[in-house]
């Protein structure tokens, strides 16, 4: 790995703790987030891990602690949320593609109405970063006509368009058929080797332990334990870690063997 | 049989100049109400407290009071706090704001079928609320809505009859005007009737062009899940 002395901090959480409805979802959770790594958060479901993340991209205001973007401290009165959101790629478990534009309009709408691009430029730009994920035939498609597979692909390329610091997956794969799981992976595996920043919340351990540079593990609103994937996996320090990843091992033990099969291609 | 045949024929002019009036009325009505109820519709649910209370206020008030009463009130009663307008713009002024508060709720459901998802999502590429609106949730909303706002026009043509009690000179009046001077009425009013009946059927097939020309593939189905 890079040393430590060079790498650059993209994502800083401190002490943030946010309540709903008098219980604590997070409580006091840290966390970095450095140039190039890719950070998977994992814990069952209901821990907070979503809130977490959409904390970071301010679309959940949180009651206390600090979130700086290149240090910057954007959990401050005076930021202005849409400005920062621009950095801060945001990719959902249900897509969330806009139903009434083509993937191309999905991909280059930010470019236009947000980033004020000009219509043929920013076409130009969606058409690159939808054959990017592999959707250079299907720009002209509807969310409506696309598999599951692709339309998650359509939302990592219009995350992708606004040439964001850091992309926020949350549980990108979960709605999807299992045979779609794979192309949506293989997506992501590029994004890691092209040194893209990116904090995931998944349950594809496979995957989390394949190409994580570290790994969270997150449960009650606190971190648990945190470390490499091979600390974490063979050697993990807390008795819960072993006991959580036991069971997931379980719950998802075929698509584990299906991703970690897909590495050797 | 043939007595509203004859009538339609004898008095085809006054017929027209009655049915563009009508026309005008349900144009001007539906497209001021297009304005108000998608502003009170935006209002009810994207505003802050007292935005929505107005919208609110204004809808329930509109939809729960009989049509007439509101033109009465306009025309009769307003004069009384020195506002007077005119019985055509009586006419346009009722039809308009009544119209509104029922196109507001069409407007409402639509924007709430689409889902917060789609919300989050464009403020999540760097979108503030309003270009949100404009851009990710008005231009779903609009094709939702067609199916139900389609009754709007239909029943607005068809409401604008009660302007006659005031005077106006639109379809009705002109139907009751030659009842009178034919004492036929029957046949004057199934001429006219047949009249707003070919009327709405145009409309209807305007309205169903719209629809297919504005459908977009798994919208629908799509938004209802979300």
């Amino acid at each position: 790995m890079k040393s430590v002395i060079l790498e650059k901090i993209i994502i800083e959480v401190i002490n943030l703790s946010k309540q709903y409805g008098g219980k604590d979802v997070l409580k006091d959770i840290s966390l970095k987030v450095y140039e190039g790594d890719t950070v998977v958060i994992i814990g069952p479901s209901g821990t907070g891990k979503s809130t977490l993340l959409r904390c970071i991209n301010l679309l959940t205001k949180p009651d206390s602690g600090i979130i700086k973007l290149d240090d910057i401290e954007i959990t401050s009165p005076e930021t202005n949320g849409d400005e920062v959101r621009q950095h801060i790629g945001m990719v959902f478990q249900d897509f969330l593609l806009f139903n009434h534009l083509t993937a191309l309009g999905n991909v280059s709408i930010g470019l236009t109405k947000v980033l004020g691009m000009r219509e043929d430029k920013a076409k130009e730009k969606a058409i690159k970063e939808l054959e990017r994920v592999g959707l250079g035939e299907n720009v002209d498609q509807y969310p409506g006509q696309l598999s599951g597979g692709q339309k998650q692909r359509v939302a990592i390329a219009r995350s992708l368009a606004m040439d964001p610091r850091v992309i926020l997956f949350d549980e990108p794969t979960s709605a999807l058929d299992p045979e779609l799981i794979g192309e949506v992976l293989e997506v992501m595996r590029m994004l890691v080797k092209e040194g893209m920043t990116m904090l995931v919340v998944t349950h594809e351990m496979g995957f989390a332990r394949e190409v994580a540079d570290r790994i969270v593990f997150i449960e009650n609103g606190g971190v648990v334990e945190e470390g490499p994937p091979n600390e974490l996996f063979y050697s993990p320090k807390v008795e819960r870690t072993r006991e959580f990843l036991w069971k997931i091992a379980e719950l998802y033990g075929q698509n584990q063997e299906r991703s970690i099969d897909g590495d050797d291609q | 049989m043939t007595e509203w045949m004859q009538i339609l024929v004898n008095y085809w002019p006054e017929f027209v100049r009655g049915a563009k009036i009508t026309i005008q009325l349900t144009l001007v009505g539906l497209g001021f109400g297009a304005i108000l109820g998608l502003l009170s519709a935006l209002g009810r649910v994207y505003g802050g407290k007292w935005v929505r209370r107005i919208s609110v206020g204004y809808i329930e008030l509109f939809r729960g009071t009989p049509i007439l009463v509101q033109l009465f009130i306009v025309y009769f009663g307003f004069p009384d706090f020195g506002i007077t307008f005119s019985r055509m713009m009586s006419a346009f002024i009722v039809l308009a704001l009544n119209s509104g508060a029922y196109q507001a709720e069409y407007f409402r459901g639509a924007i709430q079928a689409i889902g917060s998802g789609q919300m989050m999502a464009a403020r999540s590429i760097g979108m503030s609320r309003i270009k949100a609106i404009r851009y990710i949730i008005l231009p779903q909303a609009f094709r939702i809505v067609i199916p139900a706002w389609s009754n709007e026009p239909i029943s607005l043509l068809k409401a604008s009859a009660v302007v006659f009690l005031i005077a106006v000179p639109d379809l009705m009046a002109q139907a009751k005007t030659i009842a009178a001077r034919t004492f036929e009425p029957i046949g004057s009013y199934i001429a006219v009737a047949i009249i707003y009946l070919a009327m709405v059927i145009v409309l209807t097939m305007i309205l169903n062009f719209l629809e297919r020309r504005y459908k977009i593939p798994g919208l629908e189905t799509e938004a209802q899940r979300t």
